[in-house]
This record gives structure tokens, C-alpha cells and sequence, in this order.
């Protein structure tokens, strides 16, 4: 418990700083073309990094994961939003895991 | 008033949408063991996606304090370019004590209603901030709770809805920009050394997300840096 409060501590402390600090601090527009690019890749990088490859443990089960991440790739290919996106993967693993199950 | 009415208005969409993502938050953080105070507690006080759940896959191990601290860096540091690019847009009685509160809010979609709002007000980015936080926090409050009664294969099945979220934010901008393709195969590539290979394998999670993401940039950076504004209006 003691170590779930110094852990939140950090995780909501960092996360308020590095939005608040820049916010309160920074008057002038990043012109450096370098830093802004870095910058830019790094929202891509973060999730990617973060979906390759754990999402294929996601559900315990890697063929109803990959099937969910499949449907969620299609769907998002299509343009559909992240609620609708999200809600479809999840369907189409619980689909995948009751036919496992089945069998 | 007005301001603050038509901010609330405009943060409804993204409060149902942060209802649905962070009741599959809560029933992560159920299923990795933590009580439902403490995933409410965590997604009250921190309101981000991706963060809270490296942090939760963080916390389930003690003491790695430094892990913590350099995966949330790394994950949010989106956050302090949007804080840059938002300062520059905001009216300008929007300075001082009004900032330090209401950057706590900053998230990808709040920032991006805001920032096409030519000269937002603290009020109207009040408003729009509380049906994102509200829906962020209730969500993880359902989730948390119904967790533990639903059956397991229901909720494995749920623990894929923010991947499923994920890649509904990477795919869209990727499809029209070679560039970001590119960075997304590297990182895939870099992540899946980290994750398989002997010894490399044994760096923390946390550590090992932020260092192919900087890597993955960094290259990303040198090899095709964007031309000018414009195009990054996607975050």
C-alpha cells in the first residue's frame, strides 16, 4: 500500500508536470525542424512500442488476440473511431475465445 | 457562463469516448490485482491512457521507482508539445495560476478541440475538460467494479479494447504518410528485440517501450523531418 502511494505519486506527479511546466513556461513557437519532428514521430512510436508485440498476450490467448488485432487494424484501416474500433476487437476475441472454447 | 456552456458541450463526445476506454482500464487494473479505489484513484489524478497502463504493468513489481518515473516521461512527453503548441493559442488572459490548474487536463482530445478554438478561455477549456474527466473517472469506477463479476472470458476479451484504441489513433494518419509508416517498422521491429531476445529481454517494460519509441523518433527525425506547420495537426 505504501508502495501503491509513492508509485501514484510519480505516475500522476510526471504526468502533470510535463503537461503543466511547458504550458506555464513556454511563450515562444519550437522552430528547430529537428526537435519539432522528434515530437511529432512520438505519440507513433509510444503506442506502437506499446501494442508490438504485448497486444498478442492481451486476452491470455494469442489466437483470439491476433484475431481481435486484426479486426481493430481493418476497422481502424477504414477510418472508424477509436470507441467503434475498440468495441470490435473486443467482439470479434470474445468471438475467437468461444469457438476455443467449443472446441 | 457562455464560454464555460459551450465548452461543456463540445467535451461530451470525449467524455463517452474516455467512458468506454477506461472501463476496460478498470477491469485491467482488477485484473492485475489492484483494488477499485486504487485504479479509480490512479485515473482521477493522472486522466491518460497509455500512461496508466504502463504504470499499472510498472506498479504490479515493487520498488521500481525509476522505471516509473522514465517510462511516464517518455510515454507523455506528447503532452509538452502540445502544452507548447497550446500556449501559443490560447486567449491571453489565459496565463498564471489559470494554467498551472488547467494543464492538469491536457490530453490528446482535449488539446486537439481546443487548439481549434482560435483564443479558448480558461472557461471554455474548464468546461471542456470536466465530461472527459467525469467520464474518465466513472468509467474506471464501472469497470473496476463489474470486473470482477463478469466472466473471465468476457473480461479477457475486454483487455484488448485499448489496443483496439490504439491502433484507431495510429493507423489513419500512418495510411496517408510514408514517414510514420516507416517509424511504426521500426519500432516494431526494435520492440520485438527488446521483448524476445535473451538478456535484452530482462530490461523493464517501462524502460524497454521508451527506448525503441526515442530511437524509432530520433531516426524518424533525421530521415524525413517534417517541412513545416500543417502537418502535424494530427496530434
Amino acid at each position: 500500500m505504501n508502495d501503491f502511494l509513492i508509485y501514484l505519486l510519480i505516475l500522476s506527479g510526471s504526468t502533470y508536470l510535463i503537461r503543466a511546466i511547458p504550458f506555464v513556461a513556454v511563450k515562444k513557437n519550437i522552430t528547430n525542424k529537428y526537435v519539432k519532428s522528434f515530437l511529432y514521430y512520438i505519440p507513433f512510436s509510444v503506442l506502437t512500442s506499446m501494442t508490438i508485440p504485448d497486444a498478442i498476450y492481451a486476452t491470455g490467448n494469442i489466437i483470439s488476440s491476433v484475431v481481435g488485432l486484426i479486426v481493430g487494424i481493418f476497422f481502424a484501416y477504414r477510418g472508424k473511431g477509436l470507441t467503434f474500433v475498440a468495441i470490435a476487437s473486443c467482439l470479434s476475441a470474445l468471438a475467437a475465445e468461444c469457438i476455443i472454447l467449443l472446441f | 457562463m457562455k464560454d464555460f456552456l459551450r465548452g461543456l458541450r463540445l467535451g461530451v463526445p470525449i467524455g463517452l469516448g474516455y467512458l468506454s476506454v477506461s472501463f476496460t482500464f478498470g477491469i485491467m487494473a482488477v485484473s492485475y490485482g489492484f483494488s477499485w479505489y486504487q485504479a479509480v484513484l490512479i485515473s482521477m489524478l493522472t486522466l491518460t491512457s497509455a500512461g496508466q497502463l504502463a504504470g499499472i504493468q510498472v506498479m504490479v513489481n515493487p520498488g521500481q521507482y525509476i522505471t516509473m518515473l522514465v517510462s511516464q516521461l517518455t510515454i507523455n512527453m506528447r503532452y509538452s508539445f502540445m502544452s507548447v503548441s497550446l500556449s501559443q493559442t490560447v486567449s491571453s488572459d489565459f496565463k498564471g495560476i489559470k494554467r498551472w490548474l488547467l494543464g492538469f487536463f491536457i490530453t490528446d482530445e482535449i488539446f486537439a478541440v481546443a487548439s481549434q478554438e482560435k483564443g479558448a478561455t480558461p472557461k471554455l477549456f474548464l468546461g471542456l475538460s470536466c465530461a472527459p474527466w467525469i467520464g474518465w473517472t466513472l468509467g474506471t469506477l464501472f469497470g473496476s467494479l463489474i470486473g470482477n463479476v463478469l466472466p473471465p472470458v468476457i473480461m479477457n476479451s475486454l483487455c484488448i479494447a485499448i489496443y483496439g484504441m490504439f491502433l484507431a489513433i495510429v493507423i489513419p494518419p500512418a495510411k496517408k504518410s510514408k514517414p510514420i509508416i516507416i517509424v511504426i517498422c521500426i519500432t516494431a521491429f526494435l520492440s520485438c528485440i527488446l521483448y524476445y531476445v535473451p538478456y535484452l529481454r530482462d530490461i523493464p517494460r517501462g524502460i524497454s517501450i521508451s527506448i525503441c519509441a526515442i530511437i524509432a523518433s530520433l531516426t524518424g527525425a533525421f530521415l524525413f523531418p517534417i517541412k513545416d506547420k500543417g502537418e502535424n495537426e494530427n496530434e
